[in-house]
């Protein structure tokens, strides 16, 4: 057995570095880092910034692929950091922030704000004409039902679909798998109370489901393994009867 | 004495405003909570994806028509004459295939502009694709470029290819279409064509099952895979019955340059006489 092949590997991490606020211009550089047993793209990140670059700018929480903040382009495809092994790349691993969203400073973008500003055109959440009572019991639902809706309600909004979707990147207008995702969720709850022509009035044209050219990176870069394709398709056929 | 206070009328008393008009009063009262958004992004969406329906299934019908030069020169004639109702009309009326070929025209063109909707509209958005392309090297994304470009060869392509049989369908027959083929220098025309029609016409049709959610299935990433061989598959199978027949009435061509224009008469028709039928067949539009 080759002695070389067994020893730890020597990763090049090639980061493109900005800081829009202090002026500083898009630019790639190198930090060598030695490739450890099971580690992730945070855990290497992490460890750039512990011992080469304080500087260097990247977001997590959990570490565990709940919060969606360590989306970024690993070789110029959306992922999550945390849920990335280095050990599934090659030696020379480039990373770029995600498109699309406000760029805070070389990995770290504001995906909040592009999720709030969706989240409030679409209107993302239930419609009632019930007052809540907050006291009382919650009323029963099928569990299929709930596990449906639980299903597509697993999206972290890291905004990898976003920046995977090549209608969105050419027409920035365009509500994205997030968004209709999110549509699709609303539907299928009981408790939301608006019909198909509702929904048809937030997402029934080229900037919403119309506008979908079904090139189904979204569905193909989702870390969470959500149903994009099938629930794109579901509301398009929806969308359709409900407009046609 | 007059304070500058009195003289600039601020102390006088305010006019009474005058109420709004009763029936302009209601209107600023009532204001609507959203404009009805038009239906004509969903008709547009269910026309394109219909017309290209329609036009993949007559490309497949067409070509297992046109390669019927294959089994022989009568079998294609036979195919000709059959579109211009020579089996059940007196005689054979060529503009029965105008007809067929003006509704297939007017269905590409709809279909065109309909698709031109998705096309980048400018500069910046082209670039940010190509660009997106590039980097994320995703293969439907991949598809959707190259049926991008086989979309927009296809808008001169096809219109040469459908005007012609538009306004001269009563040359299509063995001979003229391998004459119109070879010495009409038609050829690199309709190889070009080809590659671009099957294609896209491919692409198409695994892209119309996947946005409409057709034969999802149990398991729709099981689906897609199968879906994604039999797009590969239908390319294949009519690149090579295509290129075959392209060949065949090459070859045709190449053989009968020197009678160039002369029209064909089928041999049997030619040898014997079965009955009306027959009769019919053999007969030829301004032959």
């Amino acid at each position: 057995m080759n002695a070389a092949s067994s020893g730890p590997r020597a990763l090049t991490l090639r980061i493109l570095r900005s800081s829009p606020t202090e002026g500083i211009a898009p630019h790639w550089q190198d930090f060598h880092v030695e490739e450890a047993e099971g580690m992730t793209l945070f855990i290497a990140l992490n460890e750039v910034r512990e011992t080469l670059d304080p500087a260097l700018q990247f977001d997590f929480v959990c570490r565990a692929g709940i919060c969606g903040s360590c989306g970024m382009l690993i070789n110029g495809k959306p992922g999550l950091a945390c849920r990335s092994l280095t050990r599934d790349l090659g030696a020379l691993i480039t990373l770029a922030p995600l498109p699309v969203f406000e760029l805070i400073g070389d990995l770290s973008v504001n995906t909040g704000k592009w999720m709030r500003g969706t989240a409030e055109r679409l209107e993302t959440w239930i419609h009632s004409s019930q007052e809540v009572d907050l006291t009382a019991v919650e009323t029963p639902m099928e569990p299929e039902l709930a596990e449906a809706i639980y299903e597509l309600d697993r999206c972290i909004e890291c905004g990898c679909c976003v920046a995977g979707c090549g209608t969105l990147r050419m027409r920035e207008e365009f509500v994205g798998a997030i968004g209709l995702n999110k549509i699709a969720r609303f539907r299928l709850d009981p408790r939301d109370e608006r019909s198909d022509d509702d929904f048809y009035q937030l997402i029934g044209d080229d900037t919403g489901v119309f506008g979908c050219m079904s090139l189904l990176a979204c569905h193909d870069v989702c870390p969470k393994g959500l149903p994009l394709q099938t629930q794109i398709a579901f509301l398009r056929r929806k969308m359709a009867a409900s407009g046609a | 004495m007059d304070s500058s206070f009195d003289s600039s009328g601020i102390a006088r008393p305010l006019a009474p405003v005058r109420p709004l008009p009763e029936a302009a009063a209601r209107q600023a009262q009532a204001v609507p909570l959203r404009v009805r958004k038009s239906r004509w992004p969903a008709r547009l969406d269910l026309l394109q994806s219909a017309s290209g329906l329609f036009l993949a299934l007559f490309l497949v019908g067409h070509m297992f028509f046109v390669s019927s030069i294959l089994i022989s020169k009568d079998a294609f004639y036979a195919v000709a004459r059959f579109f211009e109702g020579a089996y059940f009309l007196a005689e054979p009326r060529p503009w029965l295939v105008s007809g067929v070929v003006g509704l297939v025209l007017t269905v590409f063109v709809a279909h065109a502009w309909l698709a031109m909707r998705k096309f980048p509209a400018n500069f910046r958005q082209y670039k940010v694709f190509a660009e997106h392309k590039a980097q994320l090297r995703h293969g439907d994304t991949g598809l959707w470029w190259i049926q991008l470009w086989t979309g927009f060869a296809l808008f001169f392509l096809g219109t040469v290819h459908l005007y012609g049989m538009l306004t001269q369908p009563e040359l299509i027959g063995p001979y003229e279409s391998a004459d119109r083929i070879w010495t009409g220098n038609m050829w690199p025309l309709y190889l070009l064509l080809l590659f671009a029609v099957e294609v896209h016409g491919s692409i198409g049709l695994y892209r119309l099952a996947l946005k409409w959610g057709w034969l999802e299935g149990r398991d729709p990433a099981a689906t897609r895979r199968r879906l994604r061989v039999a797009k590969t598959a239908f390319s294949v199978f009519f690149l090579g019955l295509g290129l075959a027949s392209l060949l065949a009435y090459v070859q045709l061509g190449i053989a009968h340059a020197d009678k160039a224009g002369e029209r064909y008469v089928p041999q049997r028709a030619a040898a014997v006489k079965l009955g009306e039928l027959e009769f019919a067949v053999s007969r030829r539009p301004g032959g």
